[in-house]
């Protein structure tokens, strides 16, 4: 019997450990792509989530079900089931980012997050924890393209959720809505998130190495003294 | 054996499952879906002849072009929904024509994926505007780096040139065939 871990913990870990995109590096397509602007961000990030919430709850409580040789082509079409919902009622009720979205909704068919998490989680784990597990990771990667489209459509195009947030004098840098800046502040994200785990490493080290010589040097001082 | 007849019966129900669902939401959708863009177009025939009340779609043109009625049910002119190719994909362009196809009224841009800031500057006022009132015979023609001179005449967006070339073909070959149709008397 493997360890488990706390509920909560299931559902936090998709958002920062193992967030889909800063960590795992997985659905990158849509995530440089859409993420031109918060809202279409935001929208991406929703549809997946649901998606992936849909999926997982359903293939986790069919996992004894299914059978093994052909899991894949199963999940695959769950999936593409959700998807095409989500594309239908997206059409049918908010047109206007439906046409922002192109064809990236239907692609949420082919994420990897998706798919891998019903082969990593979902297939091997009960229904209430993928469900959490569903929704960690969803609201990791609808925050980490809510993080991409807001530096992209701040500096790019100068508004946050469309609202103006800087002056007119501040030229728009037109890079930053075309693909090369999705790749750029990509990058330097990815870049900051794992600074900040390195030194977090680190910090732990460090001080493991110091107790370690806090222990040596009293056994020093002990035999000193004998 | 046991696991092959597993494998095709998961599977099989799987397909009727998702089958019968999918054909449940699309039937709430569909309607919603033309809904949606029937008021899109009608939205643009509008746009683009401003005086318009009614529309009629004219069938068996090969391709899409309403009549638009003002409010004495006359004719005020026509909607024009032509695309092509711009710089990085189509272009869908819909124009308004004065009765005698001479004259634009306005454009309209209904769908592109040009370059943005350079190429997306065909959908903002500057460019699209000075299709307003534009002469057609014998056809449009556009100049680069002077300001247009010429009653059929567009000056290009600079940084955009093939874009607002594209532009421009695409209103000449809508409108070229539109006057075939006029001469066959179809309209």
């Amino acid at each position: 019997m493997k360890k488990q871990v706390t509920l909560a913990r299931e559902f936090l870990k998709g958002i920062w450990e193992i967030n889909p995109v800063f960590k795992q590096v997985l659905g990158l397509c849509p995530a440089l792509a859409v993420t031109v602007s918060v809202v279409n961000g935001l929208a991406m990030g929703v549809a997946a989530t649901f998606v992936l919430v849909c999926s997982s709850f359903l293939i986790s409580s069919l996992r004894k079900w299914i059978p093994s040789q052909v899991r894949i082509a199963f999940f695959i079409v769950v999936i593409a089931t959700f998807v095409t919902i989500a594309d239908l009622v997206m059409k049918a009720k908010l047109p206007e980012l439906s046409k922002a979205l192109g064809p990236f909704i239907p692609l949420i068919v082919v994420n990897c997050v998706i798919l891998g998490r019903q082969e990593a989680f979902s297939s091997r784990n009960k229904p209430l924890r993928s469900v959490l597990d569903a929704l960690g990771i969803g609201a990791g990667f609808t925050l980490a393209l809510i993080a991409l489209g807001g530096v992209r459509e701040v500096i790019g195009s100068r508004t946050f959720f469309g609202f103006p947030v800087l002056p007119d004098q501040f030229e728009p840098w037109l890079i930053m809505i075309l693909p090369a800046g999705a790749f750029l502040t990509f990058g330097l994200m990815m870049g900051f998130a794992n600074m900040y785990t390195d030194k977090k490493a680190r910090i732990a080290k460090d001080r493991q190495l110091g107790k370690l010589i806090l222990k040596q040097e009293r056994q020093l001082i002990k035999e000193a003294e004998v | 054996m046991k696991t092959i007849i597993h494998m095709i019966a998961a599977l099989t129900i799987l397909g009727i499952l998702a089958g019968g669902l999918l054909a449940y939401v699309n039937g709430w959708s569909s309607p919603l879906i033309a809904e949606n863009e029937r008021k899109e177009t009608e939205r643009a025939i509008f746009l683009v002849i401003p005086e318009g009340k009614s529309y009629e779609r004219i069938q068996n043109a090969g391709f899409e072009v309403y009549k638009v009625f003002d409010e004495s049910k006359s004719l005020s002119g026509y909607s024009l929904v032509y695309d092509g190719n711009g710089f990085q994909g189509k272009i869908k362009i819909m124009a308004g024509l004065n009765n005698n196809l001479e004259k634009i009224t306005s454009i309209e841009i209904l769908s592109q994926v040009e370059t943005p800031g350079l190429g997306t500057k065909i959908t903002e006022e500057p460019f699209k505007g000075q299709f307003n009132h534009l002469i057609t015979s014998p056809s449009i023609i556009w100049v680069k780096g002077t300001p247009a001179s010429k009653e059929n005449e567009i000056q290009t967006i600079t940084g955009a040139t093939i874009t607002s070339k594209a532009v421009v073909d695409i209103l000449n070959g809508g409108i070229a065939r539109l006057r075939e149709l006029k001469a066959r008397e179809a309209l």
